[in-house]
Order: structure tokens, then C-alpha cells, then sequence
């Protein structure tokens, strides 16, 4: 194999790059007014209930400082919750609480923390400490994911998430992300996780990677990756597909999280999706998104978009 | 696909209009493409001795004026104890000293600059009126009347004919002895002149020799060809050495007066000598033309009739579009990731101001130490303001410090650390330390690197002398820049880097075949 591909042979596999994702597709397809709407993770909660989507549960949200006193009163409804700021990006500012009696709160790796740690945590989101560009931010307090045991092999420490692409409401393409060690427990690709491409129809995993570079099993648990089969897969379709008519994005990365009680759950929603996802799926996106250009009527509700997709799209 | 079509549009009207207006100033204001052009410039220094007779004296003396191959660019007068005007709106300008009481031996200084300059066109003033002959004896005016007719036979219009006299009042022959026997030779070649109705003037010019004192001016012959007046607007002009006869202008030779009058006109003093000396100096064609143009017209004005200080500034700020576009080629068309945008090129220009070397090890210690200093900052979890806050005062402290290390250790390009911007800098640095809490250390690296690269290569354009000159005396390419940026900004091509970044995708085919 050699160091680098040509440019035609790129052209020849479909594959979008930076500059043409950035002018054609986010300029081109995601009005910049309805960019708050997904940056703010609450404002999509909210939506997506009222679209009827499952979402993490809400226990509770901080908007201001003197909530934080009443903290505790809040939590204790809740065995396992994480609060998060609501315009953190990449993982910042999460914190997980698996199991408290009220006086002492423990992570997942069973360290201790006091209530005191926990307001004031809080009070760093607040302030903005984990926030793009350091703006004043609210503090999401959700119920915590229990994720489903077949794939507790398959990560290492945190919860894997199902990336789907969205084009004009058509579920294009998706990848699973699993943390390794490598990447610090976080689902970030470029950090070290895991991508594995999931096959649009099936639902079950195609191809892998780890850095860039194609991989067979798990780096941390030696799972083999090809194994990977998501159930439910159809219902996973339907909801990315969903988020199109709810946040009005025709190019949108949708981030679901399987939970082992209630299914899958809508995690959150990204207008500028990265392009590793085709790495994973080896495989460009540029030819689904033009068969989808070349569709006449493309005014279909969800289940139909689907039933497209999963005609279209077979391996 | 329609809305490319007025975009496109735009673009080539850009860069027309940049290109456009580069020609018009290279044609026009003679700014040359290449920088390191020099002219002469040529400082011409009259002066006027007399004895003063203890009355009012004045003193008028004729002045050189822009002319053909000669631009004046500056002039001045060293004379203590005289008033002074400057004659300029007469016919033939002059200076013209005065004063109300002197005595003794006076001297008087007139300094000129001229620039030899080949592109001023300046006409020449009109041809005189040919003045009737004075009376002259009978013998004279016979002798004149054959040498008119026998130069007649011998040329073809009024030059060649004046050539042809002048020639004859060199030779030796007995007629024109005859005519030369109560007359120099200037005032018998202006008499035939007359007799054979060419309008002449009889000018005073100076050869310019390089550091030459105590040179005296010499009489030169100015004939006009009237004949082709009507047909071609020009005139055409002919000079001749009155001292040899010779036909031409030589390159170097400045018209003092043209006025057929004395060179000074003087009252209340006697025994008047004037000796000129000059000095030539070779001045780079940027400094001559800002001379040059330093009174400009509308059409002409140009950032070289800014002050000085100001001009400097732009040479700066029209540079930065360069850089700009060096980032725009290393974001769009390469990959490379910069921490902060346009970062690079502030870098660029610090780099200008310090030396390469010590610049970037300067700046690389800056950033490192305040990365240091930031890692504690970030354990006292400060709002973000109070934090930028705080490393830029960091940054300052630690600029000081290294200043003054570097002074005592007399390391002088330490000195030069203050160049740096330092919002930039502390900016620089809370970015790369989120960064690094963030991704990690490789990422800082990656990114870091990145900068520096951008800002080398930035640097390096930058600093070059035909990219300096380039933008400096053509402002008008900085609409081609804008029109490039404009092109560069839709591109939608592949990244250099994604060639390698999707590399892997190279096998696709033959893995689906397996």
C-alpha cells in the first residue's frame, strides 16, 4: 500500500472531503439560524420529547447558582445520574455518578465524591468553565444510561454511541464508536476510538478502524469487531431519520446510545458531522448523497425514507 | 450553477481591475516591476560672489526649471543677512536677494536637486519672435548676407541651416574673421541667427560632472525648427555648443536660463562671479519618485505622498494580505491546522521585526513558559476572562524578564521579544492549553507545529524584497489577492492531508472482491 491516494481515485470512491462538506454540504444544506438548537443539548431534549423521540430522561436542570444548594434534594430520587453542561462539547464536563447514599457519590470507578464536590462541579458548569468559548451555561442532569451487556465487551469504560448520518432525512450512513484505553474512556475517533461501520441495511458491522488504520478486534478486550450486531436496527433508522423534520437540518449527524431497559435513546445531534465515518464504513458518502439528490420527490415521511435507504443502500 | 456565473464574473473584474491599475502605475508613474532600480539625482549648487558697494543691494539671479531628462525636486538658498524670493510665476524664474545694507565681500548659495529622469517630457518654451537685425556697417552686413547664403545652399531647413553657420564661425576664413573682429563669437552666432530669420535663444547650461567644484556655465545655442510647427504639434529643438559649434544635447547637460539675459542681475555691487559645483548621488528609484511625486495631482495620488511614519505602517499592513493568503493556501489546499486562524501570520510579521533565528526562539520560550505558568492557572478553575487575564500579564512579566536577561547576558536580540504581540501570544497559549487538557499533548504538538509552520512560510513570502515592493507600489494587486482568496474560498477540491487521511479507502475494491 502506498503513503497516499490520488485525488481521482478519491473522486472515484465518492469520498467527501473537508472544504466540499463545509461549502456544499453544512453552507449548502444547514441553515446557521437553527445551529443553536443542536449546539445547546437541552434546547434538543426538549425538542426531541416533543417530537416524541426517546431521550435520556431528565431529572433535573441548574440554571442558576442558588439551585445549587437544593442539589441534593434533586438527586435523591435518582441511584445513577450524570450532569453535563448543556453546550459542552466532545465530552467535556460530564460527570458520572453510578451509585450514592446521599452522603457519598461514587464514579464509575468507584471513587468517592462528597456532596460538596458535586455543587461544585455544578458551579463550574455554570460559570461556563466547560462551555465553547467560555459563555455562562446550565448544568443537564440526566438519568443515567444502563448500556446494553452485549456490548459491555466491546468498550472500554465508557458507553459506546451509534453515529448516523443524515442527508435530507435519509439515514446515509452510521458507525458505532467504542472507547479504548487509547482514548481515554472518551468516543472521540480522533482521541483513538473505535470506529466500526455498520452496515446501513443490516445493522451489523462491515469494516473497522482504529486510527485511520483498518482493525479486526477490540485493542483493549480483543473482541472480534465483524461480531457486532445491532437490534433493533430498523427502529434506529427511523429515529435518525426523525430528527430531520424535528431540528430542519439537511446535513446532521445523529448520536444514539443503546440502553439496556428503554432502547435505543437520541443522545444528541451535530450540524457538522466529521468525515472518519467513511474511513469506518470504507466507503465514501458522496455517492449515496447524490443518488438522494437524484430522487424527485423527496417530501416522504421517515418510514418511507427508510424503506429507500434499505433498498438503496445494500452492501 | 447560474449564481457561479456573476461570481466568476466578479472575480475576473477583480483581478482586471488589480492588474489594470498595476499597469497604469508602472506606465505612467514609471514605478518599476523589479525593486533595486536607482536613479541619479544630481545636487546643483550656484554660487554668487560680489564685493557689496554699502548700499541696497539686489540680487537676481535666473533658476533652473523642470525640463526634458531633468526633474527639480527640491531647491534652497544659503544666504545670511538677505531676503529672499523666489521668482517662480515670471516668464524665466528667478531668485532674488535683497537686503538694505552690505558691504565687503558677500557670498550667495543656491542649491538645486534635480533628478535625471528620462521620462519627463516637458516641452520646451515656445520659439522667441526672431528680432530684427540690429544696423550694421556695410561690409559686415554683406559679408553676414554671404555667409547666410552660402549655409542656405548647403542645408535643408532651419537646424541644418544653423548647423551650417555655426560650422562656418568656426573656421578660419577671412570674412568671418572680419565679423568676429568686434564681436565674441555668441553675439556674431545670434546675429546671423536674426539676419537668417531662425528663432534662436541663446541659453546658459551646465555640464554635470560628478563632484566637480568651481565650474563655470556654458553658452549654449537653442534653435528651433518652425518650419514643421504646423504640422506636427512639436517643435523640434537643436542645441549647439556655442564654444566648438558642435550639434547636441549631451545627457547631462542642465538649461540654467533660457532667457538670452545674464545669469544675475545685480545692484549695488560689483566684481560678480558665479561658480557651480555639483555632486551626484545615487538614490534607490523608490526614494526618487517619492521626491518626485511629493506634490501630486489627483490622477497620481499614491501611498508614496503619505509621511514617512505612515508609509512605513502601510508597507506593513499590505503585506498582511500576503500572509493571509499564505494561511488561506496552507488551510484550504494543504490541510495543515493552525491554533487560531490567522495567528500565523501576527507571528509573521513579529518575525519581521526581530531576527528569524532569535524571533522563533523567542516566541517558542514565551509560549512554553506561559504554558507552564497556565497549568497551574488551571487548577485554580478561574472564569475564562480572569484566565486570559492572567497569562497576559504573565506574558508581559515573562517578556520583561527575558528582555532584561538577555541584555545583561548581552544577547541584544533578546531585545526584540517585544515585537511579539502579546494578547496574541496569551491567547495563544490559553488555546494551546485547553488543547492540550483536552486532547492531549500530540495534539498541541500537531497543532503547534502547524503555526509555526504556516507562520515560517508566511514569513518567508513576506519578508521577500519583490513581494515587499510588489504590494507596497501596487496597491492594486490586493484586488487579485481578493480575488484569489474569493476563488479559494469555494473550493471544494480535496485537502492535500486527505490523500493520506483516507488512504486506507485505497484496498476498498479489492477487499469487496474477496
Amino acid at each position: 500500500m502506498s503513503w497516499f491516494i490520488s485525488p481521482r481515485k478519491l473522486r472515484e470512491q465518492g469520498v467527501l472531503g473537508m472544504n466540499q462538506r463545509n461549502i456544499e454540504y453544512i453552507s449548502g444544506y444547514n441553515d446557521r439560524r437553527l445551529f443553536p438548537l443542536v449546539d445547546d443539548k437541552l434546547k434538543t431534549k426538549q425538542l426531541a420529547m416533543s417530537a416524541g423521540l426517546t431521550v435520556p430522561p431528565l431529572v433535573g436542570v441548574v440554571e442558576y447558582q442558588h439551585q445549587v444548594n437544593s442539589i441534593g434534594e434533586l438527586l435523591k430520587s435518582q441511584d445513577a445520574f450524570c450532569i453535563k453542561p448543556s453546550k459542552g462539547s466532545g465530552g467535556k464536563g460530564i460527570l458520572v455518578i453510578h451509585d450514592h447514599d446521599d452522603q457519598s457519590y461514587f464514579k464509575p470507578n468507584n471513587q468517592a465524591l462528597t456532596l460538596a464536590d458535586i455543587k461544585r462541579h455544578t458551579s463550574n458548569i455554570l460559570a461556563g468553565l466547560f462551555s465553547l468559548g467560555g459563555q455562562p451555561d446550565k448544568a443537564i442532569i440526566e438519568y443515567l444510561i444502563h448500556f446494553d451487556e452485549s456490548f459491555a465487551n466491546y468498550s472500554y469504560e465508557g458507553v459506546p454511541d451509534i453515529r448516523i448520518i443524515v442527508f435530507k432525512g435519509f439515514p446515509v450512513m452510521a458507525m458505532m464508536r467504542l472507547s479504548t484505553a487509547a482514548s481515554d474512556g472518551k468516543a472521540n475517533l480522533h482521541q483513538g476510538a473505535v470506529g466500526v461501520g455498520i452496515d446501513i441495511v443490516s445493522g451489523k458491522a462491515s469494516y473497522a478502524i482504529q486510527h485511520d488504520r483498518p482493525v479486526a478486534k477490540h485493542p483493549d478486550t480483543g473482541m472480534l469487531l465483524s461480531d457486532i450486531c445491532i437490534e433493533g436496527w430498523p427502529g434506529l433508522l427511523n429515529m435518525a431519520a426523525r430528527c430531520y423534520e424535528m431540528s430542519g437540518l439537511g446535513y446532521l449527524g445523529v448520536d444514539i446510545v443503546l440502553d439496556a431497559r428503554q432502547g435505543p435513546m437520541l443522545l444528541e445531534l451535530n450540524a457538522r458531522p466529521g468525515l472518519a465515518i467513511q474511513i469506518a464504513n470504507n466507503q465514501g458518502l458522496l455517492k449515496r448523497f447524490d443518488a438522494i439528490s437524484a430522487l424527485e420527490d423527496v417530501h416522504m415521511p421517515p418510514e418511507q425514507r427508510v424503506d429507500f435507504v434499505q433498498r438503496s443502500f445494500s452492501a | 450553477m447560474q449564481q457561479k456565473i456573476p461570481f466568476y464574473l466578479l472575480v475576473i473584474l477583480l483581478i482586471c481591475l488589480g492588474l489594470g491599475s498595476a499597469v497604469y502605475r508602472h506606465i505612467n508613474l514609471e514605478i518599476p516591476w523589479l525593486p533595486g532600480e536607482t536613479r541619479e539625482v544630481w545636487s546643483v549648487e550656484a554660487r554668487v560672489e560680489f564685493t557689496a558697494l554699502g548700499e541696497p543691494v539686489i540680487a537676481q539671479m535666473a533658476i533652473p526649471e523642470t525640463q526634458q531628462g531633468f526633474t527639480l525636486l527640491e531647491q534652497s538658498t544659503a544666504s545670511p543677512g538677505f531676503g529672499l524670493s523666489y521668482l517662480t510665476e515670471e516668464n524665466i524664474p528667478a531668485v532674488r536677494w535683497s537686503t538694505q545694507d552690505a558691504a565687503g565681500k558677500q557670498v550667495l548659495y543656491y542649491r538645486a536637486q534635480f533628478l535625471l529622469d528620462a521620462q519627463q517630457q516637458r516641452p520646451w518654451p515656445d520659439a522667441p519672435q526672431v528680432l530684427a537685425a540690429p544696423i550694421l556697417s556695410e561690409t559686415t552686413a554683406l559679408v553676414a548676407e554671404r555667409l547666410i547664403e552660402q549655409a542656405r545652399l548647403q542645408s535643408a531647413d532651419q537646424i541644418t541651416m544653423a548647423a551650417q553657420l555655426l560650422n562656418i564661425l568656426q573656421s578660419d576664413d577671412q570674412q568671418v574673421q572680419l565679423l568676429l573682429q568686434d564681436r565674441s563669437v555668441e553675439e556674431a552666432a545670434m546675429l546671423l541667427m536674426q539676419l537668417a530669420a531662425i528663432p534662436a535663444r541663446q541659453v546658459t547650461a551646465l555640464r554635470l560632472k560628478n563632484s566637480r567644484r568651481n565650474q563655470d556655465s556654458r553658452a549654449y545655442l537653442m534653435v528651433y525648427d518652425t518650419v514643421h510647427d504646423v504640422e506636427t504639434e512639436d517643435q523640434r529643438v537643436a542645441f549647439f555648443n556655442l564654444a566648438t559649434g558642435k550639434e547636441g544635447r549631451p545627457q547631462r547637460l542642465l538649461i540654467w536660463e533660457l532667457g538670452d539675459r545674464p545669469l544675475i542681475d545685480l545692484e549695488g555691487g560689483r566684481n560678480t562671479r558665479i561658480s557651480f559645483s555639483m555632486q551626484r548621488d545615487v538614490a534607490p528609484v523608490q526614494q526618487a519618485l517619492e521626491q518626485k511625486y511629493a506634490d501630486v495631482s489627483a490622477m497620481q495620488i499614491s501611498l508614496h505622498s503619505l509621511p514617512l511614519e505612515e508609509q512605513k505602517l502601510f508597507r506593513g499592513l499590505l503585506l498582511i494580505p500576503v500572509g493571509v493568503m499564505m494561511v488561506m493556501l496552507m488551510r484550504v489546499l494543504v490541510g495543515l491546522r493552525t491554533s487560531g486562524t490567522f495567528m500565523p501570520v501576527l507571528i509573521a510579521l513579529a518575525l519581521m521585526q526581530t531576527a528569524l533565528g532569535a524571533g522563533l526562539a523567542g516566541f517558542v520560550l514565551l509560549v512554553v513558559s506561559g504554558l507552564v505558568v497556565r497549568s497551574y492557572l488551571s487548577r485554580l478553575n478561574l472564569l475564562l476572562v480572569a484566565r486570559i487575564s492572567a497569562v497576559i500579564i504573565i506574558v508581559i512579566l515573562l517578556t520583561a524578564t527575558f528582555s532584561v536577561l538577555a541584555y545583561n547576558l548581552r544577547i541584544v536580540e533578546g531585545l526584540n521579544i517585544i515585537f511579539f504581540p502579546m494578547i496574541i501570544i496569551a491567547w495563544t497559549i490559553e488555546r494551546m492549553s485547553l488543547l492540550w487538557e483536552e486532547e492531549g499533548g500530540g495534539e498541541v504538538m500537531k497543532q503547534g507545529g502547524g503555526s509555526l509552520l504556516v507562520a515560517l512560510l508566511a514569513y518567508v513570502v513576506m519578508s521577500n524584497q519583490y513581494v515587499q515592493h510588489l504590494t507596497f507600489n501596487f496597491p492594486g494587486l490586493q484586488l487579485v489577492l481578493l480575488a484569489l482568496v474569493l476563488l479559494l474560498g469555494s473550493y471544494t477540491g480535496y485537502r492535500l492531508i486527505e490523500l493520506f487521511r483516507f488512504n486506507a479507502l485505497h484496498g476498498r475494491n479489492r477487499n469487496a472482491a474477496k
